[in-house]
């Protein structure tokens, strides 16, 4: 009886031995992969490399500005038209859970969430760039928005469904109409949430180059116009890297560097926003 | 009648097939504390909330027959006038966790778009804070946010809320039930101080709590209205069987 | 200040009705999407379904320059990275899901851990994809050199490996919601009879979220099955498929997202782009049923 006892103890923590030692190999990619960009990449940013366009093929220097331009007319753009539209139906799908239009539109976002990021670029290629004529900004920001979209509803909907009853009842009371109990006090004070949900949905679409590749495309020269093709940094990293030259690929290492640092920083300030007004509310 | 505030003629309330409230004539005269009391499920609450129109925000309620505020029907005016004229005081403190005392108080202002100028604002926030025995309370800590208030000094806050909005009638709907026993005797005080400009009809769960403060007493029973009589009358020798039985603990 | 409130309570009526049409529009939006989108992938899908008809799916070669498609080489190259990324992850996620959830759920380490996972979910395709071309490659050509394979360093093998570690997030950190949803009165009536923590895993936890984790591993799945870029750099875009077991696994190849990654801009003809578009219409219909289910399973299990 006590040796099977033994054997049956032994089993256990061996077992407990495996369980942690697979989940904490898991952080060696993470960290392998980490510190080679940052290794690799940290040396690429000056001053230089920021402010200039890629150098020619054979000439040295030159920066990525176009891409870091790019990115951030891109995002902002994705984000003025996913915002209200991923907020007022996070909104909707929160106030109205029972109805066949907030059932179907779940459905939908469910779908949007899966759907992989390089058919959105097929569908916004027919329905933006064909009719243009031209590859442009505006077609890949309305493909990342199409991506930012599922993230900005379903935090929008689960932060409101938290929030007491009570104070939309307390609001409706005083003779505010409803929609200014949404807008000014329901809105208000799942701000927290419903930030921290816009901000994860920017870290991942700065990240994303699929949508791009036939829709923004890639712009070697430094352009604001959203009817033109434009540079972003994820699509010249991926240019650059698969590309034979040399001093591309270091371009391409810097661009990786600032890239994952803005998303590293984006995700920390995202979980110190949420744990300081959680505590608060 | 000029004294009638409230009434309700042949008044009934639905939660979708099932019938809540069933034919209730009440009418209540100005600057009296009423109290409603009865049985769980009896309609009280849902009579209450008919009162400023809260009870149509559910998906599926209806309601038939007349209230009116004064001479006009409740139910033909702008709901959100009627809200104006008609406060409520919830169960549950529910002051607004992301706005200040001060912004708290004039919230129904202020949500609203409602600008009026600083001065007259402030007099509102201390003659409300004044009236809801809160001002020495907070007059110190008007911007700051009301979450170090007790509970009591939270409920208060909610009173002080509803009496900016200048209403005729304050209603409330178990408004001690959550409150330390301190707390609840604080409110209940405000009750007498209130009823000289108010007039206020207070949901009770508890007969005693019905007994000390009201001048008169609902009585509802499975939707209907039983009883209402002067409190004294009601407690001491009520007319209906069924109030007697209350009363007397045969059920609750 | 009556009158004004009076009026002001009219005009606020008709903004009410306005916004919640706007709301009501808004969430219509959604449906029009998606519905956009499966119409116009089908409609585009047109010409080479009618063309090519459904051989298609099983044609063995795909030689543009010849006007010859078959996307069988892809349907095997997804379905190869995939999987094999899914058997080499699923370990890690349920290791990583027992630890989190059941042995320490709280706690500095449980938090830095649970940090990381999100973080590996955070780093953006690309940078994996660039990171694997310059690091991974090397070490696997040299690998593949010593067991006397050809030394491509690129290929299915390596585009699987650094897919399992993409997808490790998603069946994870559902499976640490999941393992601390089991209630403790289940658990504790097995300790009270004696059992030890790994029995008690095995045959309590386990069989209790079994389909919870299993509508992860899906989830996991449905994103091995979309994911482009880190595949495109790592795949070696080959539109052929390796004869023997040992090419088929180290040699290079490609999936349905590499393919029409690498060669959607360059498609010519009519055709030519319609059989690439066919092929997203199939990867969209997939991974969003896959997706589906899984969500499916994931709402059943919580609401019990």
């Amino acid at each position: 009886m006590e040796a099977r006892l033994k054997v049956r103890n032994t089993k256990s923590i061996l077992f407990k031995c495996l369980i942690v030692f697979l989940s904490f190999l898991i952080t060696v990619p993470l960290i392998v992969i980490l510190l080679y960009i940052i290794k690799q990449g940290v040396l690429q940013v000056n001053w230089h490399f920021l402010t200039h366009v890629p150098a020619p093929v054979g000439e040295t220097g030159g920066g990525i500005a176009n891409a870091l331009v790019g990115s951030f007319i891109m995002v902002m753009l994705s984000a003025v038209i996913a915002i209200p539209i991923g907020m007022l139906s996070g909104i909707y799908l929160s106030e109205n859970p029972h109805t066949k239009l907030s059932y179907y539109a779940g459905l939908c976002v469910d779908i949007l969430q899966g759907v992989p990021s390089i058919v959105v670029g097929i569908v916004v290629y027919f329905w933006i760039v064909k009719p243009l004529g031209t590859f442009s900004a505006l077609s890949g920001s309305v493909a990342l928005s199409i991506m930012m979209l599922p993230i900005v509803i379903r935090s929008t909907e689960q932060t409101l469904r938290l929030l007491p009853p009570s104070l939309k009842e307390a609001a409706l009371s005083l003779g505010v109409p409803y929609y200014r109990v949404i807008l000014k006090v329901i809105v208000p004070c799942g701000f927290a949430g419903i930030l921290s949900g816009i901000m994860l949905s920017i870290a991942r679409i700065v990240g994303e180059t699929a949508p791009l590749l036939f829709t923004a495309f890639g712009n070697p020269y430094l352009s604001a116009s959203i009817t033109k093709p434009m540079e972003s940094l994820p699509h010249l990293i991926f240019t650059y890297a698969t590309s034979p030259y040399d001093e591309w690929h270091n371009l391409a290492w810097g661009a990786s560097f600032i890239l994952l640092m803005f998303v590293l920083i984006l995700n920390i300030v995202t979980k110190l926003i949420t744990r300081k007004w959680n505590i608060q509310l | 009648m000029e004294h009638t505030v409230v009434s309700s003629s042949k008044f009934n309330a639905w939660f979708g097939d099932n019938h809540v409230v069933k034919d209730v004539s009440i009418g209540i005269e100005k600057n009296q504390v009423i109290a409603v009391m009865g049985p769980s499920g009896c309609g009280k609450t849902t009579f209450l909330r008919c009162i400023n129109r809260m009870h149509e925000l559910i998906p599926g309620a209806t309601t038939k027959g007349s209230m009116k505020l004064y001479d006009d029907d409740v139910y033909t005016m702008n709901p959100i006038w009627v809200r104006y004229k008609i406060g409520m005081v919830f169960q549950r403190p529910n002051p607004f966790p992301n706005l200040s005392i001060y912004d708290n108080v004039v919230a129904g202002y202020k949500l609203n778009g409602l600008k009026m100028p600083k001065a007259e604002m402030d007099q509102i926030v201390e003659k409300s804070l004044t009236s809801a025995a809160l001002w020495n309370e907070v007059k110190d800590s008007l911007h700051k946010k009301g979450t170090f208030l007790s509970g009591g000094q939270q409920q208060r806050l909610c009173i002080a809320r509803a009496i900016a909005m200048q209403p005729e009638v304050i209603l409330f709907d178990e408004p001690t039930s959550a409150l330390d026993p301190i707390s609840t005797s604080s409110v209940e005080q405000l009750f007498h101080e209130l009823k000289e400009n108010y007039t206020l009809i207070i949901v009770t769960h508890n007969m005693q709590q019905a007994a000390r403060v009201s001048d008169k007493t609902a009585f509802f029973y499975l939707g209907e209205l039983v009883e209402f009589d002067d409190t004294k009358q009601m407690f001491t020798a009520p007319s209906d069987v069924r109030t007697q039985n209350y009363i007397t603990g045969r059920f609750s | 200040m009556k009158n004004k409130r009076l009026d002001l309570s009219y005009s606020q009526m008709k903004w009410e009705t306005i916004f919640k049409r706007l709301l009501i529009v808004m969430s219509s939006i959604l449906i029009l999407i998606v519905i956009g989108t499966l119409i116009t992938l089908i409609f585009k899908s047109m010409p080479s379904i009618k063309a090519l008809g459904i051989g298609y799916l099983w044609g063995k070669v795909w030689d543009p320059v010849q006007n010859i498609y078959g996307a069988y080489p892809f349907l095997i190259g997804t379905l190869l990275t995939s999987f094999m990324a899914l058997i080499i992850s699923i370990p890690f996620s349920y290791a990583v899901s027992i630890y989190l959830g059941e042995y320490n759920p709280k706690g500095w380490l449980s938090n830095l851990l649970k940090n990381a996972i999100e973080l590996i979910a955070a780093v953006p395709s690309i940078i994996y994809g660039f990171w694997g071309l310059f690091v991974l490659v090397p070490i696997i050509r040299s690998f593949e050199m010593k067991i006397g394979v050809a030394p491509y360093g690129i290929g299915i093998f390596t585009s699987s490996l650094i897919l399992s570690v993409m997808i490790i997030p998603y069946a994870a950190s559902l499976g640490i919601t999941l393992i601390r949803m089991v209630p403790s009165p289940l658990k504790e009536g097995a300790y009270a009879l004696g059992a030890t923590r790994f029995e008690v895993i095995r045959s309590v936890i386990m069989p209790f979220t079994r389909s919870g984790l299993f509508a992860g591993v899906l989830l996991s799945l449905g994103r091995a099955l979309g994911e482009t870029m880190a595949v495109t750099m790592l795949i070696g875009n080959t539109s052929a498929i390796g004869q023997t077991f040992k090419d088929l696994i180290f040699g290079p190849g490609n999936t349905m997202a590499s393919v029409i990654a690498n060669e959607f801009t360059e498609a010519d003809h009519t055709v030519y782009l319609s059989a690439l578009i066919e092929l997203g219409l199939v990867l969209f219909c997939v991974t969003v049923i896959i997706n589906l289910i899984g969500k499916r399973i994931i709402t059943r299990f919580t609401s019990n």
